[in-house]
């Protein structure tokens, strides 16, 4: 059969989403932000909810999402998109709000709004994007960068002794009663990222539900900051980041809900 | 011989070479070509077309969203 045959539009199994703005990205190749702007694209269209999605969008390379994803957005000062969601959604109580953020931007200056934003338990999205390094500024040591990870301001690897500990910071926020659904994921193979799409796919359905906060971590690779091609990034996170950073929800139930024991 | 056949659609422009649809591709269709795009990158392409059965996988692990996938039960 020829490829001609075969290229057909009856034929077609996977395309790019509608939602999704036909325009080069400007991060790195590999970058794990992209497949996650296309699953959150994916799941837009799927789930038909184009016109009432308001992303808040980060400081980190992710600042440029409003250009790829074709809903309303709202830029967020640095830390500050769990704040800035929760003026928008209880302003607009009817809207599916997320707010999409880097780890430097979650763990490190954000983390007291994104701990309270989801103590309170309003009802939104935070989608949460784990590298373990400040991929914009140049590769720089974040909470999140593991022990021993040589970074631009640890040059000798992360020293626990001097900089603490990697923060697991899902784990801290499984703990706070106002979250309903709160998981690790992560995108680096194809089985990952649909795995990815269906947590992702349950987060946007308990907000529509008006069950509380959902909180999806995607541990990711920051191929340049890592210094690394980007299937060797892909590999290395699966073997020394998920180890430390282990996949699977951590609570899935109500607002006021305990957290599961897996 | 297969039952199903696939094949794959690269946005030549839209590729950035990062290859982790090569590495995912789990009947080594695709590869880097040696040609480079405007942008100067190697973009992938279907180095061993035959062998495709479309699984989708190279376009669901695609960061820039490039790869559009058809397939066909013959």
């Amino acid at each position: 059969m020829d490829i001609k045959d075969i290229i057909k539009p009856e034929n077609l199994v996977y395309d790019k989403s509608k939602v999704q703005i036909d325009t080069i990205m400007h991060y790195c190749p590999g970058c794990s932000h992209g497949v996650v702007h296309k699953i959150l694209s994916e799941l837009i269209e799927e789930m038909d909810i184009q016109e009432k999605t308001i992303g808040i969008a980060p400081v980190g390379c992710a600042v440029f999402a409003y250009n790829y994803i074709d809903i309303d957005w709202q830029e967020a000062a640095h830390g500050r998109a769990p704040a800035v969601a929760t003026g928008v959604v209880r302003l607009n109580p009817d809207k599916f709000v997320f707010a999409y953020q880097g780890d430097g931007d979650l763990a490190s200056i954000g983390a007291a709004e994104i701990l309270h934003a989801c103590n309170r338990g309003e009802n939104l999205l935070v989608v949460f994007i784990n590298n373990a390094t400040y991929g914009m500024t140049g590769g720089q040591m974040a909470p999140t960068t593991l022990n021993g990870m040589v970074t631009s301001t640890t040059p000798g690897g992360r020293n626990i002794d001097l900089n603490g500990y990697p923060m697991k910071i899902t784990e801290l926020i499984a703990q706070l009663p106002g979250t309903s659904y709160v998981t690790r994921q992560a995108v680096h193979t194809a089985g990952a990222v649909r795995k990815c799409k269906r947590s992702l796919k349950k987060g946007i359905q308990n907000v529509l539900d008006k069950k509380g906060t959902s909180f999806v971590e995607v541990v990711s690779t920051c191929s340049s900051g890592w210094k690394m091609t980007p299937v060797d990034a892909n590999n290395w996170m699966a073997e020394n980041m998920i180890p430390y950073y282990p996949l699977g929800d951590m609570k899935d139930s109500v607002k006021g809900g305990p957290v599961s024991e897996n | 011989m297969a039952k199903v056949r696939g094949a794959v659609v690269v946005d030549k422009e839209g590729c950035k070479g990062c290859g982790i649809c090569v590495d995912a591709c789990p009947q080594d269709v695709l590869a880097l070509n040696k040609d480079v795009n405007s942008r100067g990158y190697h973009y992938s392409y279907m180095e061993n077309p035959d062998a495709c059965i479309g699984c989708s996988n190279c376009g669901v692990v695609c960061p820039d969203t490039c790869i559009t996938i058809y397939r066909v039960k013959i």
